[in-house]
This record gives C-alpha cells, structure tokens and sequence, in this order.
C-alpha cells in the first residue's frame, strides 16, 4: 500500500525520460513508456493484493507542504480510490500499446501522456483538496497537448474546447472551495478539516457552493448539458490519448464529485439530487439517442461514453451506499470498455481503413478481413450494452436497484436509457462489421490489403476483455473494496443527508 | 530614533556596489573599449555589470533586516530585503536576457542604465519617506524610458520611448501633486508620522484628492486600467531587455512602493470594502482599477496577434489581480502579494528572453512566428511553455500558487459577499478565458510545423540558455515550494 505514491512518482520521472530518451529514438521511447506504465500497473496490483478493506482512509504519505495556509502533501487510498488507481494503471498500459504505432515525436507523445497518467493517479490518491485541486489541473495541458499535436478530425477546436471546458470547471471548483477556506474557521484544506467549516455556513451559502463544485467537476464528467466537449474531444483525440480521456480522465470529474463535492457539502447534495438526477437521465438518454444516429464511427462511441458516464453521476445522485458502489463500479467498467471501444475504433479499424464514416465502412465486410478485431468489437459491444458476464451489467443493476429505493421514476428512464444503448451499439455492430453480411456477394474490399493485427494490439485487447470479464464474473472483488469505504465518517455525511 | 551615518552607509551598501559597477562599466568601455570589438565590450559590460549586482545581492543579504535607518528615511524590514533580493535578481536575468539578442551600439551605457535603474528599484523598495521615494522612482523611471528608446535604429523604439515618457512624466506630476497636498494635509513626509498624523483625523476633500492623484500616478507606473495605454506600444516597440525589465524588476518595486505608502502610511484613508455600500477610501479605487484591469487586459489580450502586445495586455491583467493583492494585504500581509509579483516577474522576463533570441534568429514579433519552435529549439520552447504556463496559473508552477495565495487572502476581505469578493470571482472567472490566449501562444509553439522559410534550428547563446534554464528551474521551484518565499514574510496584515 505504502508503495503508491511511487505511482506518481514514476509516471513524471517517466515522462522526462522518455522525452529525453524520444530524441535518440521512437523505439526507446516507447519501451520507457510501456516499462513505466506496467511498473505503476503493477504497484496497483501488488497494493490491491495487501488491500485490507476498512472503512478508514489509509494515509500513505502526510507531511506539512505550505504552513502558511496549512496545507498538507497528504495522499491517502481507501478502496474507491484503490479501484480507481488500478483501472488507471490498467488503462493506462493499454493506451500505450495501442500508441505503439505513433511515429512523429514519439518521445513527445509519451511525455504528454506520462504525464497525464502522473496526475491522474495524483488525484486518486489526494486527501487535501489543494492537491486535489492541482493534480487535477496539471491534467489538462497534457489533455490539450496530445489531441493538438496527434489528433486527427479537427484536432485543434477539439483540444482547445476540452482544454477550456475543463478549466472552466477546475475554476468553478476553485471557486467553491476558496469560498469555505476564505468564511469558514478552517485552519487547512484536507477534507474533513473544509468539511467541518463548510457545516457552519449558512444553508443558502453551502447550497451555492455545492452548486459551484458539484457543477465544476461534472463538466469533465461529461454531464448534460455541459457534455459537448467529450464527443470532440475523444474524437479528436489520438487512439491513447481517448482511451485515457474516456476511460479515467472522466473519472477524474466523477470521482471529485464524489469525493470532494459530496461528502463536504451533503446538505447541498440533499437539495440539488432531483436537478442532479434528471440531468444525468437527460445524459444518458439524449446521448444515446444522438449516438444512435451518428454516421461517423468515433462519435457513436464518444456519444455512449456521455450516456454510460449518465449513469455514474445518477448513482451518485441517488446518495445512497448501494447506488454508490454502482456508480463506482460503473466508473471501472466503462473505463475498461469505453477503453476497448475507442481502441477498435481509432486503432484496429482507423488505420487500417482510413475511414470513420459508417456508410463506407458498411460497404467493406470488415468480419472477414479482420476477424480478431470483429470478435474483440462484438464482445466489446456486448459489454457496452450491459450484456450479463461483462463488467456493465454488475455496474448498471446496482445503480438502478439503488436509484430504484429513491425514485422508481428515475431508475424506469434510466432503465430506457439502458435499452437505447442496447439499439445503438447494436445498429453501430451491425454497420460497421456485418454491413455487407447478407450481401456477400459484392464485397468491396479496399483498395489495399489491411495491415495484419499486430501483438501490441492482441495483449492490449485481451489485457481489457479479461478485465471486464473477470469483474463481470466476479464483481465482488470490487464491490468488497468500495463497500467499507462508503462506511467512512465524510461518507456518512452523505448517507444522512446533512443532518449531523 | 537615530541619524547614524555609518548605518545609512551600511544600508545603502548594495546602492553604492550598483553605482559603482555602472561607472565601472562606463569607465572600461571608454578606456579599453576602443580596442575590442563591439560583441566583446557588450559581454565585458554584461559581466561587469553581473559581478556589480551580485555584489550588491550578497550585500541585502549580509545587511539582512535593519529597521528604520536615518530616522524614518529609509526602512529596511523583510518586505525591503525581499523586494531588493527580488528586483536584483530580476535584473540579473535582464542582463541574461540582452545577452541573448543583437548588441546595441553603446553596450556599456546600455548595462550601466539597466544598473541604475536597478538602483532606483532597490531604494524604492525600502523608501520610508515621501522626497526618497519620489526621487527613487523617478531615478528608476527616467533610467526606464532611456532603456526604451534605446534602439537608435529603430523608429518604434523611439515611438515606445516617446509614449512611455509622456505618460510616465504625466503620472509623476501627478504624484508630486499628491505628494504635495499630503504634506499640506498633515505636515510631514515621513510615512510613519503621516500615518500618526491621520490616525487622529477624518478625510477630508483635500486628502481625498491627494488620494486620487497618488492612485492615478500609480495606475500609470502599474499600467492598471484605464491607465494602461502606454503600455502595449512601449512592449512592443522597446528593445527585448528593456521590456523585460519594465515589465518585472520595476514592477515589483513598484508595488512594493505603493503597498508601503498605501498601508502603513495612509492606512488610516482605507475606507472599508468589506461590504458595499461603505464609507470611501483608497481601497474603493483600487478596487475599481483591479476591476477594470483585470477586464480589459483580459479580453483584450484575446485579440492579439503580436506576443508583445499580448504579453503587455496579460501585464494589465495580471496586474488586476496585483491591485486585488493589495486589498489583500489587509488580511494577510505583503506575502501573497510579493510572491504574486515576484514570480511573474520572473516568468515575464523569461518570456521576453525567449522572445528575444527568437527576434536575433529572424523571427518577428507575430505569435505566428512562433510556429514550430520545439523542433527549431527544444530548449525554448520547454521554457517557454513554463513561463507560459506560470502566467496561465497551471499548477505546479508559481503562477498558480501565486493566484490561489492572493485568491484566499481577498475572499477574506468581507468574504464572497463583498467587493473584494466579486472582485475575486470575476478573476476567476477570467482566469479561464486567459487560458485560451495563453494557449494559442503554446500552439503555436509546441504544436504548429514551422514555416518553411524560418525552419532552421536556432542557436542559443550560453549564457541566455542559462538564464533561461535558471529562471524555469525558479518557477518549477518556487511553485512546488511556495513557503520558500513566503516564510519571509509573516501572515499578518501590514
């Protein structure tokens, strides 16, 4: 457990290296940055295997950073935070080897994404929200940088969109949380110390201020109507670098929701949960129902991310512990698989067709030139839609049976929602892999022959299947982590509502 | 209280190293420069002048905190040493950055300038008395507008020059006017007695416009809104170091100036803006010029095409917030404010450094002509984006900490719900919209292919990659140790 840390640590030493290493040539580069992210993936792994669930935050490293405002290098993980890190290290790996066919300013591209790795893991494992708050900023510029300079489909609106939105809502989030320091008798900025100030500010106050954070954080959570950014930017965006945006940059926004903007405000929780539920029914719903009509391949995927993401933020606005282990457990699988999708799409497919739009891909009989990539979407899809044995139905059951003890009408718009991704992953399967199925006798192959699946992608591809899988089977070894945690004394203020 | 002699001395030893070094470099150039060549008096003159600023920084060291010297004249506190350790090792980095771009005709004169100018920034930083702070200000003033104009070469040197004196000389009559009306008004010179004096009195009209006056001189010499005119034009046309300089070393000085005459001295004048609608003061105006500089250097900037204009209208806005640190000093001393100043000195002056060996390799001043730095130089563009990042306010860098410090001392001036913080909001708020400036200048560097026609790797003279390299290392530094700085300084209002 108390190796961590060294997640952060090794992520930006990483990212120098392989900088430094990316000048010499592309190869090292990326072996630095494979090295890296297995190394950090493992130190997930070996902490997961010492993890003893308790409902206690465990303190990893606590020194005094800045007394001047008593604030505090305090990183500490319970079992949210654990199934996070570990998605992270995940995710990450993947990402890079689905990145191995970058060539242009290979050490460049690593550097940029250690980087964003670094801070991603800083985040996770922050308990002062000062460092929250600027791991949660250093994440953007590697964001921009990557979609700018590797991007494809008008990349530089894309990153300059998610770069905005993003630090929109990191100011509204500063706002919020400057607004408790500066009227509460607080003497720091660790949570529970901004928590117990923000309880004796008037209720009219706290109300704004959880509108303030809770707002700020969803932007990058993909809430509706503050969604826009995600379908640009992941399709703008490298096949590495939408997998991590996707799979945990997301989860950035949704974990701060969860851990900074709940448990210090709950009574703000209790007043704006119908508005934050209904947006997020909006979420899930709207985007699946635009995804259901895109005719460009990425943006039915980056659309279903906005909608699976919907049902994050209703777990979460459902507030109790049920809903919230869904939400949490929601926030693993679609990492894993909206990971898997964009690595089809953007990696397997992109590069080897050169082509996104559904219409021209319908015309190829993609299931027989490249069959590993078919089977890998298929199962994908399945898992996307919920399918049992995959880590989305786990997930999705648990947040509508606890939505369901909060408002059955909410949980039933969910529940439709859930139908309607179940249409358009279907209807996106059926174009792109099987349009010419029934045809088969006027196929239209490409022009040239498609390049074969190369091992990177087969590992990186497996590596994500076993993962939904194995927490599709198995969803305990998730739920018996992120259970204890939701028992923590700043959760509790959750569960209550506010009331002391 | 004492008028020792040998304390005054030992005071302004680090003055005397600077006027010193300045004829020093004089002196060489005319003895010996005929020999040499022009490259080789320039760099003389810029290790003469080094040598002389290190000197005097070993010196505010070694003196540390005096106290009051001669009476109230001067006062050496910790704000005093930080200010003159700060604005020397600004001025450092000017000497690094005009290593870094073609030498001027007169490199000696152009060194020994630059130092006393520098002179005027460390007695600003410690004047005490309304005569010496004047007279510091305007030796640091007029040395400025000679640095502007210094490019006998170019027309938009000379332009620069022109505007800066204009405007400058306007703000000083305007100062000496409210210096004036201040002396008729209580009697005395000295801040501290000043201070007694309007501890027993009420404003009245006559302070009240001696107030006005002061604020708007300062308005001029911070480039605060709607005073800021002259700024744009003398960022653009000034020779690179120049523009450094103003834009760093004397805006630190500066500050450090105002805070002491505003605080400590007409403290008693504040008013109250903790909640609208209050009795008037100075902390009304500055507030309004904190407001309407953070508003237009922001949305202005949005609309540059030359680095230099926007790096002067993202002056404007910084210096909003600057003012927003003054009102906090209230609350939490000169702590934040320093820092605040202090860092993005730094980042700005490394901003021009890199701005300045670009120009000497055949770039312009358009953000175009940016375009593919990190392949025609790694280096550069790697320090440019820190400096650019630091004035954007991405942690970890300083310029994030800065804000988040000045940020949380305002929002306890009469909390959200007062002036100070809307004032805080709206800063904010804008501080999104800065992003995107800020970034359309890194696009351009880090991710646009360079022009065919400027495509070549570019050279960085030695000591101008050091300079910048050092001056990177301060912002990652202090941004990821901010009570460096700050332990100077104790938590409390001034």
């Amino acid at each position: 457990m108390n190796l961590l840390p060294y997640t952060i640590y090794f992520s930006f030493a990483g990212a120098v290296l392989s900088l430094v290493a990316g000048m010499r040539s592309a190869a090292t580069a990326r072996a630095v940055a494979l090295l890296t992210t297995v190394a950090c993936w493992g130190l997930t792994l070996y902490a997961a295997c010492g993890f003893t669930p308790s409902s206690e935050m465990l303190t990893l490293v606590d020194v005094l950073w800045i007394p001047q405002l008593g604030i505090r290098y305090h990183l500490a993980a319970d079992g949210i935070s654990l199934t996070l890190v570990v998605l992270t290290g995940l995710a990450a790996t993947a990402g890079v080897l689905f990145s191995w066919n970058i060539e242009e300013r290979t050490g460049e591209f690593f550097a940029f994404y250690l980087a964003l790795i670094g801070s991603v893991y800083g985040v996770f494992l922050s308990a002062d929200a000062f460092l929250f708050f600027t791991f949660y900023e250093i994440a953007i510029v590697p964001k921009y940088f990557l979609i700018a300079n590797w991007g494809s489909t008008s990349r530089e609106y894309g990153a300059m969109k998610l770069a905005l939105y993003s630090f929109a809502g990191s100011a509204l989030v500063l706002a919020g949380l400057l607004w408790i320091y500066a009227s509460g008798p607080a003497e720091g900025f660790g949570l529970g110390q901004l928590a117990q100030a923000a309880v004796t500010m008037g209720h009219r106050e706290q109300l704004a201020i959880f509108a303030l954070i809770f707002t700020g954080f969803a932007v990058l959570a993909g809430m509706f109507p503050f969604h826009t950014w995600a379908p640009t930017g992941h399709v703008a965006a490298p096949t590495g670098a939408s997998m991590l945006l996707a799979g945990v940059v997301m989860k950035l926004g949704a974990y701060g929701c969860l851990r900074v903007a709940m448990p210090l405000i709950p009574a703000g929780l209790d007043f704006w949960q119908p508005v934050i539920a209904w947006l997020a029914v909006a979420g899930i719903i709207y985007a699946g129902l635009v995804a259901l009509v895109q005719d460009n391949f990425k943006f039915v995927i980056g659309y279903s991310s906005v909608s699976h993401m919907g049902f994050v933020l209703l777990g979460l606005a459902a507030a109790n512990p049920l809903a919230v282990a869904g939400a949490v457990l929601q926030m693993f699988s679609h990492g894993v698989i909206a990971g898997l999708l964009f690595a089809v799409v953007g990696r397997m497919v992109y590069e080897r067709t050169h082509t996104r739009q559904l219409e021209v891909l319908r015309k190829m009989p993609l299931h027989r030139l490249m069959p590993f990539t078919a089977v890998v979407f298929v199962l994908a899809g399945l898992a996307s839609m919920g399918m049992p044995g995959f880590s989305g139905f786990p997930a999705e059951l648990t947040i509508l049976i606890g939505t369901w003890q909060v408002s059955k009408v909410w949980a039933l718009a969910a529940a439709v929602g859930v139908l309607i991704a179940a249409a358009f992953t279907l209807r996106v399967i059926q174009v792109s892999f099987f349009g010419q199925a029934n045809s088969a006798a006027l196929p239209s192959t490409p022009d040239h022959p498609l390049a074969p699946v190369t091992w990177p992608e087969r590992t990186g591809a497996i590596l994500l299947l076993a993962a939904t899988l194995l927490i599709g089977l198995k969803p305990d070894l998730l739920h018996n982590w992120i259970g204890p945690s939701l028992q923590s004394p700043l959760m509790q203020a959750i569960w209550s509502g506010g009331a002391p | 209280m004492s008028y020792s002699y040998s304390l005054l001395a030992r005071a302004l030893l680090p003055e005397m190293m600077l006027v010193a070094g300045a004829l020093l470099a004089l002196t060489y150039d005319l003895i010996l420069g005929r020999r040499h060549t022009l490259g080789e008096r320039r760099s003389a003159a810029l290790w003469i002048g080094a040598t002389a600023l290190v000197a005097a920084l070993y010196d505010s060291v070694s003196i540390g905190v005096l106290g009051p010297v001669y009476g109230h004249t001067l006062r050496l506190d910790q704000l005093a040493l930080a200010t003159r350790v700060g604005v020397l090792g600004l001025a450092l980095l000017t000497l690094g950055v005009a290593a870094g771009v073609k030498a001027t005709r007169h490199p000696a004169e152009y060194v020994a300038i630059i130092l006393f100018a520098t002179t005027g920034f460390t007695l600003m930083a410690a004047a005490q008395h309304l005569l010496v702070a004047f007279v510091a200000l305007e030796l640091a003033s007029l040395s400025l507008y000679v640095l502007a104009g210094f490019d006998k070469d170019r027309r938009e040197s000379a332009e620069a020059a022109l505007k800066y004196f204009l405007f400058g000389g306007m703000a000083t009559a305007f100062l000496l006017f409210g210096f004036s009306l201040i002396y008729g008004a209580t009697g005395e010179l000295d801040l501290t007695r000043i201070a007694l004096v309007l501890g027993h009195n009420k404003m009245t009209l006559l302070l009240a416009l001696a107030l006005v006056m002061v604020l708007v001189a300062f308005g001029f010499k911070a480039a605060a809104a709607p005073f800021h005119l002259w700024a744009p034009d003398a960022y653009e046309g000034a020779p690179t170091p120049s523009a450094a300089l103003i834009a760093s070393a004397s805006k630190l000085a500066g500050f450090t100036l105002f805070l002491r005459l505003l605080w400590p001295g007409l403290g008693a004048l504040a008013g109250d803006i903790s909640t609208a609608g209050n009795t008037g003061g100075w902390l009304t105006l500055v507030a309004l010029l904190a407001g309407a500089s953070l508003l237009l250097g922001n949305l202005a900037a949005l609309a540059q095409s030359n680095i230099r204009r926007l790096l002067a209208y993202s002056a404007i806005a910084h210096t909003g917030a600057m003012l927003l640190g003054v009102i906090a000093a209230q609350i939490a001393g000169a702590g934040p404010l320093f820092y605040y100043v202090a860092t993005y000195g730094v980042a700005t002056a490394g901003a021009f450094g890199v701005i300045a060996v670009l120009e000497t390799n055949g770039g312009g001043q358009k953000i175009t002509d940016l375009a593919g730095l990190s392949r025609r130089s790694p280096l550069l563009a790697g320090c440019l984006a820190v400096f650019i990042l630091s004035l954007a306010g991405i942690p970890p860098l300083a310029g994030f900490f800065g804000k988040f410090a000045v940020f949380a001392a305002a929002l306890k001036v009469g909390g959200v719900a007062g002036p100070a913080g809307w004032l805080t909001m709206l800063a904010i708020a804008l501080s999104a919209v800065a992003l995107y400036y800020y970034l359309v200048v890194l696009k351009q560097a880090l991710v646009a292919a360079p022009a065919p026609a400027n495509s070549g790797r570019i050279r960085v003279p030695a000591a101008a990659a050091f300079t910048l390299v050092v001056a990177a290392a301060l912002i990652v530094v202090l941004g990821l140790f901010p009570s460096l700085l700050l332990n100077f300084f104790e938590l409390r209002p001034v």
